[in-house]
This record gives C-alpha cells, structure tokens and sequence, in this order.
C-alpha cells in the first residue's frame, strides 16, 4: 500500500508543482485586489486562512514592486510618504529609500493604507563598502521606518534587522512585510526574499542593487466562536457528548487487563473442559500444557 | 460414549473458577482510573493551609470553651486560630484588594472587620467564621481609617461600632450593620487621630488635626452622634501629624520639627499646649523621631535612631525618661488586667535569644515577667507582638505572646517555650524551582526501610483483605494510615520514578524553603542575609529563584545549588543583590551585592565545566552582565554569543524591542563581563488603539517528543516548534478596565505570535467585541489564551496551532529515503517563515485566574491545560478539547485520530478538578514539573495555601498504581502452582486408580 500511496503522493506533487505557478500567476494579477479585498473583508467576513501566504518559499508570491513601478501621480493629495532609514553598522541611520502609499479614508472615520509602492535609493561607493564589511562581520544590517506615518517627525520608530549575509543572492533581494493597523505601522517584517542558510556563507551579490518585495499586511478578523443551539445540543445527544469526557473504546481501554483476562477466560474454557474429559478417562490433555496456561495468566 | 448428564463440578473446575475469579478481583483492583477515589485522597497529594503575615490579632479567651485568637492578614486573611495547637479553627480570604485594616471582636461572638480603606465592615460569626452582616460605608476617599469596638462589657445591649476616617465618622449596630448615624465633621483637611470613650459615659471624644497647625476635641453623643462640644485650638510652630493619647485629657504629640514633644491637655474647651524639648528628655538626642502608636496610658513610647525611648507621662509639663531598649524589639499594645491596671510587653533581640519583659503601668522600673527563650537564626528578628494574660493556678497573671517574625512565621510563646509555630511566610510565595533529591546510597536496605517483616506482612495482609473486601472499618482506617504514612514517599532519596523532589520557594519576607514533594514538609529553610534589611539596604525585595548548579555528569560529588536573585528597593534601578544556595542544605554558598540593577534575568541554556548555569543579568542601562564570572564561563558564552538574542517588554511605552549583544569596546578586565545592547528590532503598538495586556512564552525546558503531527487520512502536518515564540494579547485601551466597561464596539483583542529573534510577526488575529482579562499559555506550537466576548456576555478560550509548511513537501517516503528532504537542515529564524495558522474560539464557563500546562519527560503524553479557576481550584482540560480542527461531523479517519466533535464551548467534568474538594485559596500560579515517569506530571500550585498532587493525562499507561497489591499476585501465583501441584498429584493417583481397575 506504501508505494501505491507514495505514487499517489508523487503524482499530486507533480501536480502542484505544475499548478503552482499557473497560481502564482493568478495570486500575482490579483494580489493587489487582495489587498482592497481584506479590507473588504473585515465587513464581509471572509475565511480565516491567509491568502497571501506563499506556498512556496523560494517563488516570492507577492508581487514584485520595482523603482520603475513609482507612479507619477505621487501629488495625488491622498498619498503619503515615508522614508526607510538604514544602518550599516555605524551609530546613525541613514536615509534608503521611500514608501509611498495612498491612505483611504473610510465612512466611519478610520483611515488606512494601500497600495504601497516603494523605492530603494541606490547604494552608494560608501555603503557599498559598509554593507561588504557587514557581510565579512556576518554583521545585522537594520533599517526603520516611523511608526505613524502621517506624523513622522516622533520618536517611534519601527526597527527590522537581519543578518547582512541572508540578502545577497543574484541582487540583493529584501523581503518587506509591513503590518499596520490603520495609519501606524506596528512592525516591519524584513528579511531575504527566501530561506536564509545556516551556516551562513559569505557570498557577494552578482549586482549591487536592491530588489524589493513589499507587502501590506492588516490583521485578521479571528473565526467567531460557533454557537449551536441549546436544544439542538440537547435533543441530540442529551448530556452527552458536551459534557462527557472522550470516552475511548472498549478495547482501546481495556485491552491490557484484558489481555491475561482473555488468556484466563481461554483457560478456563478450554482447558477446563480438557481437564474435564481428562478426569473422564480422556488422557490426550497434558497437565503440562495446563501448567504452561497457567505460567502464561 | 458422550456423557450427556450433567455433573457436579470437579475439584478442579471448582479450583479454576477460584482462581479465575481471584485473577479477575485483581485486575479490577488494578484498573487504570482516570478520577479520584474518595480514599484516595492525600496519597499522592497535599494541601496545605496558611494565612500569611500576621497584621492584627485579638485574643478571646475570657470565656470558657476554645481558646483562640482572631487575626487578619497582609493576604487579606481573616482567621481563628486554636491558640493551644495553632490550627486554623476557619478563615475567609477576602479579596485581592480588599486590604483589612482593622480586626475586633464585638459583642463577644463577632468579628467584626474593617477592610478596603475603611469602606467595608464585616461581621463574622466567631465560632464558625459565617459572616453575619455586611456594610458598606459611603467613604468619599479611601484613607487611612480605624475601628472602635467599644470595649464595655454590656452585652445584650445593641453596641455601636464606631468607624472613622478622614472627617467622618459611622456608628454602626453591631447586631445587624446597619448604620445607626454618620456624622461628617465638615471641617477641610480634618484628621481624626484618636477616638475613645470616657469610662461610662454616653460621650465619645475625638481628637485631630486641622492642617498642620490646629487641635480639635469634638465630644460627640454616643447615641445620636450629634455633637455636644467642640473646641479648637492653634499652635503656631505646628504639628507633624502624630499623636498619642495618655490620659483621657491628654495628648502628646510631635511638633513640626520632630525636635519636641507637645504636651495637649483640654477640659471644659480649655486645650492648652505645651513645648518640651527631646534634648532635654532624652540624654543623646539625635536623628529621626516617631512616636510608636501605644495606647497606654501614662505611657509614651518614641523611637529615635532604631532605639527605642519610654517616657513617663506625670502631668501636662512633666514627663521623665524610664528606660531606653536598642534596636530589634517590639513593643506590644497595652493589655488591661484589671480596671487600674494595664500591662504591656517589651521583646528584645539578642543575636540567638529573646528577652519578654512585661510591665504594668504601677511600676514602670521593675517587670512582672521576665522570660528568655532560644529562637533559631532562621527566622530573622521579631517584627510583631500580641499578648494576652490568664490566670495561672497560684491565681497570678500568667502571659502568652503571639509574636511575628520577620520571615512571617507566627509563634506562640508561654512559660518560656515555644508553644507552636506556624511558616506562615508560605502564604507569599514569589518564585518556585525544583531540586532532585540525591541519589540512594548503596548499602541501605529494605529492612531498615521496611522495620521488620513481620509489620511488612501485616501491612499486606491488611491491603488484601482491604482488596478482597473483608476488611472492618477500623482495618480500612489502618490501611488509610499505612497508606498516608507510607515511609516510600517521603524518602530523602531520588526514586525511580522521579516523583519525590524538592520543590524550592521564595517567599516575600526573603526566606527560602525547601519542601518535600511527598507530604510537603520543610526540609530545610533559610531567611537569606543579603534579603534582610540591613543598613546598606533598607528595602529588600526578593524577586526570582533559578536553578544555579545541577550536577550530573562532572561536579557529582557536589550537591545542587539555586539562585536567588532580588533587589534593594522597588525601583528598576536599584541595585541587585545575588544568593547561591545549597539545595541539600540549605546553607547561603555566596552571597553578594550587586553593583547594577536588576531589570531582567535570563539563565542560558550554557553551564561553565562545574555546571553553574550561565545566568545574564540585563541592568536598567541595557548593560548585561555575565554570571558566574570566571573565564570558563566567558569562554563558553563567546562561542554561543552570536547566537544569544533576547527582548523586553515595555508595557509602559507599549513596545517590544528585540536584542543581540556586542562586545563593549574598550576592554577594561574589570568589564569582562559587561556586554552592550544593540536594539535589532522593535515593534510599536498604536497606543490609541492597543495597550499590552499580556505576554507569554513557552517554557525553556519543555520538551516536544515529535515535530510531526499525523493527521487523519495518514497525512503528515508539521508543527512549527520555535522556542522564540513570543505571544502577545493587547487590548483597545477602552476597554483596558473592568469588564463592562466598554461597549463591544469598543473592545478588540488583538492576539499575535511573534519570532523573538527577528521580530517577525507571525500571525496576527483580531477578536472583536472581546476584552481582558486575559490569560495565555504557550506550548509546542500552539497558544491559548482566555478573554472575555462582550458579544457573547461569555468567557472565550481561544487556540492557535501553527504549523511549518516549508517542511510540509517532506511526506514522501522516497525523499526521506534518498535523504531529499529537508528535515535536517537548521532552522534559521531569518528565513522567511512559511506557516500555516489554525484557530478555533470556544465558550468556556469560568472566570480563570492562571493557566498552565502539564510537562512530561519525553513530550509523549499528551497536554492538559491546567486552569485555576475563580472558585481557586484547578480544573485539568484536555488539549483535545482545544483543538482547532474540531469540526460537527468529523469523518471516520478523524474520529479515529481523537478528533472531538464541535461543540460552541468547553466541557468542565467534575472529576477532572486535580484539587478534587479542596480550594487553594488566594491561588496565584501553577507549575508542572516532568516526573521521570512519562506518564506523570508533578504539580504544585500556591497562593495563600499550597497544594500539590501528580497527574497523568492519559493515565497512566506505564506503571502500575501505587496501591497495586503485590501480596496478592505473589499470593495468587503460589495458590495457582501449588493447586497446579495438588491436581497433578491427583490425577496421577487417579490414573493409576483407572489403570487397576
């Protein structure tokens, strides 16, 4: 049955394997409408289950936001910005880039974030040097951003790090996964694209550019707490299986007292009645079978 | 030739049939049950009671019958107490903030006491501890307040309680609590210091302070709380506040400069005021004065420079120094003995011995007792004293003393000897650790264990008629005693099964204790020195105990040792103060005073070459200090340092700030062991919309047998098992308060797992309409956490399981195989984590007060939460229960795995209550503790009482149970071959028979 199964097992991999970008690429065209749809979602109520999830940690799902990408329309008097500071090992933080993002009000006064873009200032020579030294230390590369992002002048800041060693790879590909909560950024998830190896090998990157992911995360709705009617309960089952603990089976209970019980009761069935047509001239059972019997209870 | 008739039974079959039935007696008498017997109570558990650190006490003693003493507590406890054994004749524990203030007895049969800043009178029944009547006072401002229990001994008549505090005063009937008059002295910063009754008379005097500079006598009608007079005066240097009533028309109080005495005499609204300066009283004047509240008359009592000064009090300008007494003493309060006399006691500490000295107000230079008496260093110096006189036979006045130490331990004290003692510093444990016992020494044998054979095979002998039901009620009384006394629990020695330990305490007073799991008795205790107050440190504050020294492999020869760690003072920064103690022993090892404070503790999983654990102390500058310092243990934390992340928690500011350490830069020796923090991450809440209600984290040393977990249809999920998980619950700061406090539209909840290292957050839920309390336990790769659903107007429970997907691939044999998987490669926490999150919400009826999970060994048996309930049990729930993949109609394959079907909320069985019919009350926290046994968990809950017990939360499928009779399977295998014997012989004789016939 295990290679049947196995084959089985095979097969479906494949299958995913061969689906899984053909979802990908749906999860890429829609991933912004995600975004709106979460939203969405908090009045709708949609399931509990992720969707932006990556199935796959080496195929970053989410989609892909290059410098290019900066829309013109960064008047637009809705949009906000915001900048990412880096360190680089020194004491200060530096400016690296800028978000931009469109805050949408809502009716009942709440406003949120959507459709971050982002863009990476380039490296310069300086930096460039820093970041190889950090990556000779295995030094942790960190970046912030303010954590309300319409008053970016306060002290809070969001700080993110991670090992300068995870992020090259072709470019330096980052990861970042920004969690808000209306217009305040509670925590940057930052990060390589995919795994990060360990042991941690020095590498240097093909390009000396970054290339980034980013994605919006709100919080999810949890599952209301199911209710079932009282009487429902009680006309099923009574007081059973609500209040009663799990009950196992019979034999998943007992089968260990059972066990030399069941032997007992062996004996005592056969071997009894042996005994009787032993004592009844039946000489063919042997005392030495019984003591075995016994030796076994 | 077939016999058809039926027979009579043979002997043999007759024989079977006994020893089937015999067999089948034995394997019900061994049958694995989940709940308690009722005689199986106390075996395996214990249940202490305490009443903690002794506040007041009122000793009732006049009349015949019981003795006792009342007393109310630091724990909110009020008890009675047999004064002759020291037992606890009832108690109630009030609530956590309903701090007593005062205690009395009215009318003879109540007591009556005064609680939450003089707002709530109890009366209690003084036999049984019912309580008789409640009231609440309307008290605009809780301050500091006191009772009068008019002390005339016309019982029968409806006596006034008198309450007061700040500028009002209540009468109450002490029949029933109701409020007979409240009279609001409508005077601005009033301060009523004393009030007291006149003998015989219908007229109550109070007297306070207006400000700091005005005297006020008010006479107040007793009956109808109008008053009759009232007179003022001002004293132009002013007053500080303290006073102390000597006569009836005389107060002597402290001036504004604590550099004089005030002598305030009144009569018919005369009050007139006189200066005496200490200097000229007292022969060395100089530093700090108080003056001790005695209410003594004629007396005063002034405490200059931890010594302490009787004055004599003759006239309004005339007092004389009697005798001064160095510090440590205490001073009771003046006990009547007749109507002209009064007596009260002085205790004086002298390294090792007591001094009780009582005087009457006759004869202030001589003393009508003096007693000496040993008392061990352990207890620390005399904080307390309580007496009470009787009648001795030769018709003189006899002395006890009801005396508090400074481990909060109570002691009774009669003709010199200690009478009883009570550890009552139990009832405030701060911290729990644990310390195997050593290891049986060779050569000890059974019968040294055992006494002899005789009393062995009687025990049994007893056990097996208790089995066969033959036994009498006496005989099953012997075998309960047998049983509770069983010598093999509470051996000094480390048992196979890893049940009997020591559990190690910490309590507030700074005293460490050492309790014996079998029946919870105080192996060895200790009140720490560094944890005293002392000069250096005024403030002592015991914080946590860690495991210091576990040797097994290379240090055997020496015995285990724990931290205790604490602090001068309450403040963050105060400096620290360390104590390694002797497991075995109990003897202080080291004891130092830390330079830097105490912020956070945090014990590696590292030990240097003598196996002393690897502690870093983090100070309030963000500095961490490496401990032990010696360069072993530096060696052994350079090589893990890279890898040593660690965060905190700012609940004030609303942040969690995640760390890596670094080298200080300049390397002055003396620095070694000084490492800087470097912030690498930090996650800021919102602070109008979520404030940190709770964090919680797995345990360090839990142990999770198998990362994958086998879902039904043979399907191989993969648990995310990190010991970084970090969770966290905030609610909106609305609904921050009490339940009921804010509108669902209010209240959120926001859950969150987060990676300690990175971090990340992992997974973010919010529960609308739900507020706090909240309660959280981590295990494994799941989280549970309790709340309460506006919604709903119900308790929730929630559960999160996560689950690693980057390892989800790893299901086909032949990758495992071929070694194509990657269920070997090391986790980094920098990877981007790929997990999948399962929740489920239910109902669940109680309030909770903590939650916990059982620990086994190896991580096989499965979980129970433990939750300590509001009624302060602790109720065992299956993991089960909490599962997310519950569903209504689970499918074969599921209800096969043990899937329960769905149900909206959570079931409490009786029987799964671990404390069965007991209540730890004032419960505070849980621990688990692995027995070696995989089956069994050792838990061990506290709050004013302790209880402890073992469970097994999927029974215990690897052993026997402890009463499993032996003797009786020995017993049942000699009848079986023996019979065996018997029926070979007879058959042969048989046969041969046959044969010539």
């Amino acid at each position: 049955m295990g290679e049947g199964w196995c084959r089985g097992r095979s097969l479906a991999l494949f299958a995913l394997v061969i689906l899984l970008p053909i979802w990908i690429a749906r999860g890429f065209r829609s991933d912004e409408l995600l975004q709106d749809d979460e939203e969405f979602g908090l009045e709708g109520g949609r399931p509990a289950a992720d969707p932006e999830l990556p199935t796959n940690p080496f195929r970053p799902p989410i989609r892909r936001k290059p410098d290019l990408d900066l829309p013109s329309g960064s008047a637009d008097s809705k949009s906000v910005q915001f900048s990412l500071e880096h360190n680089l090992g020194a004491s200060e933080f530096s400016p690296a880039g800028t978000f931009t993002a469109r805050l949408k009000s809502w009716s009942h006064g709440g406003q949120t974030l959507t459709k971050l873009r982002f863009s990476r200032n380039a490296l310069t020579e300086e930096e460039k040097g820093a970041f190889e030294r950090l990556l000779k230390e295995d030094g942790h590369y960190t970046i912030r951003v303010p954590s309300n992002v319409l008053n970016p002048s306060g002290e809070d800041y969001v700080v993110s790090s991670v090992r300068a060693r995870c992020i090259p790879r072709e470019s330096l590909d980052e990861h970042f996964v920004i969690h808000t909560d209306g217009v305040n950024i509670i925590a940057v998830n930052y990060g390589s694209a995919g795994a990060c190896q360990y042991p941690r090998l020095l590498r240097y990157p093909a390009k000396w550019s970054f290339t980034s992911y980013t994605v919006l995360k709100n919080s999810e709705q949890a599952p209301r707490t199911p209710t079932f009617a009282e009487e429902l309960l009680a006309g099923e089952d009574g007081l059973g299986e609500g209040v009663k603990p799990p009950e196992k089976s019979f034999w998943a209970k007992y089968w260990m007292p059972s066990l030399p019980a069941g032997s007992n009761y062996f004996y005592y069935y056969c071997c009894e009645k042996k005994i009787d047509r032993w004592l009844h001239h039946m000489p063919e059972c042997c005392p030495k079978e019984a003591l075995a019997l016994f030796l076994l209870c | 030739m077939g016999s058809s008739h039926l027979r009579p039974p043979t002997a043999m079959a007759i024989r079977a049939r006994l020893g089937f039935v015999i067999l089948l007696l034995l394997f019900f008498s061994a049958t694995l049950s989940a709940a308690l017997y009722e005689d199986q109570v106390g075996l395996a558990d214990w249940h202490h009671k305490y009443i903690g650190k002794v506040k007041h006490a009122v000793f009732h003693t006049q009349k015949t019958g019981r003795k006792r003493v009342v007393v109310s507590t630091e724990e909110n406890v009020v008890a009675s107490l047999d004064l002759r054994t020291g037992f606890i004749f009832w108690r109630n524990v009030l609530g956590k903030n309903d701090d007593i203030d005062q205690v009395d007895i009215a009318l003879g049969k109540y007591v009556v006491t005064l609680s939450s800043g003089g707002s709530i009178l109890r009366a209690w029944n003084l036999p049984d501890g019912q309580m008789i009547w409640e009231s609440t006072l309307p008290v605009s401002t809780p301050s500091k307040s006191s009772l009068y229990v008019p002390a005339n001994i016309n019982v029968g008549k409806d006596n006034l309680i008198l309450v007061f505090g700040g500028s009002s005063i209540h009468a109450l009937s002490s029949m029933d609590g109701q409020i007979v008059w409240r009279k609001e002295l409508s005077i601005d910063s009033l301060e009523i210091q004393q009030i007291f009754q006149p003998h015989d008379s219908d007229v109550i005097n109070a007297v306070g302070f207006v400000g700091s500079s005005e005297f006020v006598v008010y006479h107040i009608s007793y009956r109808t709380g109008e008053v009759m007079q009232q007179s003022k005066a001002s004293f132009e240097s002013g007053f500080c506040g303290e006073a102390s009533l000597v006569f009836d028309n005389l107060v002597v109080a402290l001036d504004a400069s604590k550099s004089s005495l005030v002598s305030i005499s009144f009569k018919n609204e005369v009050i007139n005021f006189h200066q005496i300066n200490l200097s000229d009283l007292v022969p060395d004047f100089s530093g700090k004065v108080t003056l001790l509240p005695l209410k003594f008359n004629g007396m005063l009592a002034i405490e200059i420079a931890s010594s302490i000064h009787l004055l004599r009090v003759k006239g309004a300008n005339e007092l004389e120094f009697v005798e001064k007494i160095s510090h440590p003493f205490a001073v009771s309060d003046a006990l009547p003995l007749s109507k002209e006399q009064q007596a009260f006691a002085i205790l004086q500490h002298e390294e090792s011995k007591i001094h009780f000295k009582v005087k009457s107000d006759n004869d202030l230079r001589n003393e009508i007792l003096k007693e000496t008496i040993q008392m061990d260093s352990h207890r620390g110096n005399i904080e307390k004293v309580f007496i009470n006189n009787y009648i001795r036979t030769d018709r003189t006045h006899g002395f006890r003393f009801l005396v508090v130490m400074e481990d909060h331990s109570l002691l009774l004290i009669q003709q010199g000897e200690i009478v009883w003692t009570r550890e009552d510093g139990l009832a405030s444990i701060v911290d729990s650790t644990t310390s195997e016992l050593p290891v049986e020494k060779e050569g000890v044998s059974v019968a040294e264990v055992e006494h002899n054979l005789f009393e062995w095979l009687k025990g049994h002998l007893l056990k097996l008629k208790g089995t066969l039901m033959l036994a009498s009620p006496d005989e099953v009384a012997a075998i309960q005693a047998i049983r509770l006394k069983s010598s093999e629990k509470n051996k000094m020695t480390r048992d196979h099964n890893g049940f009997r330990k020591l559990i190690i305490v910490l309590t507030r007073a700074g005293k460490v204790l050492a309790l014996h799991t079998g029946d919870g008795r105080v192996v060895w205790s200790v009140l720490l020195p560094a944890l005293r107050r002392s000069e250096t440190c005024g403030n002592p504050f015991a914080l946590r105990v860690y495991q210091w020294q576990v040797p097994h492999h290379h240090a055997m020869h020496e015995n285990p040792s724990v931290l205790v760690v604490g602090r001068c003072g309450h403040g963050f920064d105060a400096p620290g103060i360390f104590s390694i103690v002797d497991s075995y022993t109990g003897k202080v090892q080291n004891s130092l005073m830390l330079e830097h404070s105490v912020s956070h503790i945090m014990p590696l999983p590292l030990t240097d070459s003598t196996e002393q654990r690897l502690h870093l102390i983090i100070d309030a500058k963000l500095q961490a200090h490496l401990y032990p310092k010696n360069s072993d243990s530096l060696k052994h934390f350079f090589n893990e340092m890279p890898n040593i992340y660690w965060y905190l928690v700012e609940v004030e500011k609303n942040k969690i700030r995640g760390y890596s350490l670094e080298n200080k830069a300049e390397l002055d020796t003396a620095e070694e062991y000084v490492f800087q923090a470097k912030e690498l991450w930090s996650i800021v809440f919102p602070s109008e919309s979520e404030k940190i209600a709770v964090t919680a984290t797995r345990k360090m040393n839990e142990i999770v047998h198998t990362q994958a977990k086998v879902v039904a249809d043979q399907d191989v999920m993969y648990k995310y098992i990190s010991k970084n998980i970090l969770f966290v619950a905030t609610v909106a700061p609305k609904a921050a308060g009490e339940i009921g406090s804010a509108t669902p539209e209010e209240a959120l909840l926001y859950a969150y797992l987060i990676d300690t290292v990175s971090g990340r957050i992992l997974h973010r839920v919010c529960h609308q309409g739900a507020q706090g309390p909240v309660h959280a336990v981590v295990s494994e790769n799941w989280v549970v956490y309790h709340y309460f659903n506006l919604r709903a107007h119900r308790y929730e429970m929630s559960v999160i399981e996560i689950y690693d997907q980057s390892r989800a691939d790893n299901k086909d044999v032949w990758k495992l195989v071929l070694g194509k998987h990657n269920l070997t490669v090391p986790v980094s926490s920098y990877s981007r984590p790929d997990v999948m999150v399962k929740s489920q919400s239910y109902f669940f009826t109680h309030s909770v007060k903590s939650m916990a999970v059982t620990a086994t060994a190896k991580g096989i048996t499965s979980k129970q939460l433990l939750i300590g309930t509001i009624g302060d049990q602790v109720l065992a729930l299956d993991k089960r229960f909490l599962d997310p993949r519950r569903s209504v109609n689970p499918t074969q394959s599921e209800k096969e795995e043990g899937i329960i079907p769905l149900t909206d909320s959570l079931p409490i069985v009786p029987q799964s209550y671990i404390t069965h019919s007991l209540q730890v009350e004032g419960l505070r926290s849980m621990v688990t503790i692995p027995a070696k046994l995989e089956s069994t968990t050792l838990v061990f809950s506290y709050g004013v009482d302790l209880f402890f017990t073992r469970i097994a939360p999927s029974r215990t499928y690897d052993s026997l149970t402890e009463d499993f009779s032996y003797a009786l399977l020995l017993i049942t295998i000699v009848v079986l071959v023996a019979a065996i014997f018997v029926t070979w012989a007879l058959s042969e004789k048989k046969e041969l028979k046959e044969k010539w016939r």
